[in-house]
């Protein structure tokens, strides 16, 4: 399965994974950060309940330093 | 001065000065020199985050507790409402539900010059889904009015281009601004230096935003305390009202009776 996470490809050979696996396989956990899932906002109560398919696009964003 | 209230979206500052997170050193940098400048309300930007990078990177909320300042996510580097919708809407989960937001859309990559048509369209989008939005525009009374009408809560027109410190180029246009309006009016973007600040202030702006100003000085904590101090001498200078200038006509402050003969 390939997913598009901030525009880079990932494959993962599990055919099942939630959202909530994904951000523990790419060690966000500790982040504090926001999901937008193919263009809408996921919030942290529906991650173990959104699973990704074949050719999902993911955004994942945190607050850094601006004017 | 206790009654003179700043007042956005229903909250209270004692702050004048709005500064951004922006062309810091680093986080200690930007912590200190917010400190310094006694700001209460700080804008960050929405980014994407780096995958498979260290877990305990450092990050900007760890140093800008979210429980003491105001945090006011922008949509810089958004060309289109579509975009600063979206970046607003995902600023709004990341920081638990908080409505108070910077919307900005960008016309040209060169001047960053802001796009009124697309700023428009987007603030009715995002006040019909609730949230308290602070515009930055350009300085055009007519279009600052519009957007004042539509229910943006606070209107921040520039002084000059973002990041150029060319400062106040047209004080008459936000004199006008200021005169028609009744939500706060906030400098945004041109600020050079202390004295820009103070005449913002004197026109009777309600208060300034600014980053590269302090960010970009040699000494940029020293900086963020002259801030400081210009807002306040500027807010307190407009609230007293200066004298009349009386052109080619000089007029003796020491008595003019009593001379020695």
């Amino acid at each position: 399965m390939k997913i598009y996470v901030n525009g880079q490809q990932k494959s993962f050979e599990a055919t099942e994974i939630c959202l909530s696996t994904l951000i523990e396989k790419l060690a966000l956990n500790e982040k504090k950060f926001a999901i937008e899932y193919n263009g809408e906002i996921i919030s942290k109560g529906n991650f173990p309940l959104t699973f990704l398919r074949d050719g999902d696009k993911l955004e994942i964003v945190i607050a850094v330093g601006g004017g | 001065m206790e009654s003179d209230k700043f007042l956005i979206a229903g909250k209270h500052y004692l702050s004048r000065l709005l500064v951004g997170t922006g062309k810091y050193k680093d986080f200690k940098e930007t912590q200190t020199a917010i400190v310094e400048s006694g700001a209460e309300i700080v804008t960050v930007a929405i980014r994407r985050t780096n995958i498979g990078q260290d877990v305990k990177e450092e990050s900007l909320l760890d140093f800008i507790p979210k429980e003491k300042y105001t945090y006011l996510p922008n949509t810089a580097g958004c060309y289109s409402k579509e975009d600063a919708i979206r970046t607003l809407r995902l600023a709004r989960e990341l920081l638990d539900g908080h409505n108070l937001v910077k919307l900005e859309v960008l016309g040209d990559p060169n001047t960053l010059y802001p796009n009124v048509v697309e700023t428009l369209e987007a603030a009715k989008t995002l006040i019909k889904e609730g949230f308290d939005v602070m515009v930055y525009t350009s300085d055009d009374p007519i279009i600052a009015k519009e957007l004042e009408d539509i229910g943006c809560c606070a209107i921040m027109p520039l002084a000059s281009l973002i990041g150029s410190g060319m400062g106040i180029l047209n004080p008459h246009n936000l004199e006008i601004i200021i005169d028609n309006a009744k939500v706060p009016i906030i400098v945004d973007a041109g600020v050079g230096t202390a004295s820009d600040a103070v005449i913002a202030m004197e026109l009777g702006c309600d208060g300034v935003l600014m980053n590269t100003a302090i960010a970009a000085a040699s000494n940029p904590i020293l900086m963020a305390g002259a801030m400081k101090k210009a807002i306040e001498s500027g807010r307190d200078a407009y609230l007293a009202g200066r004298m009349k200038k009386k052109f080619y006509q000089a007029d003796p402050s020491s008595p003019t009776s009593g001379l020695i003969k």
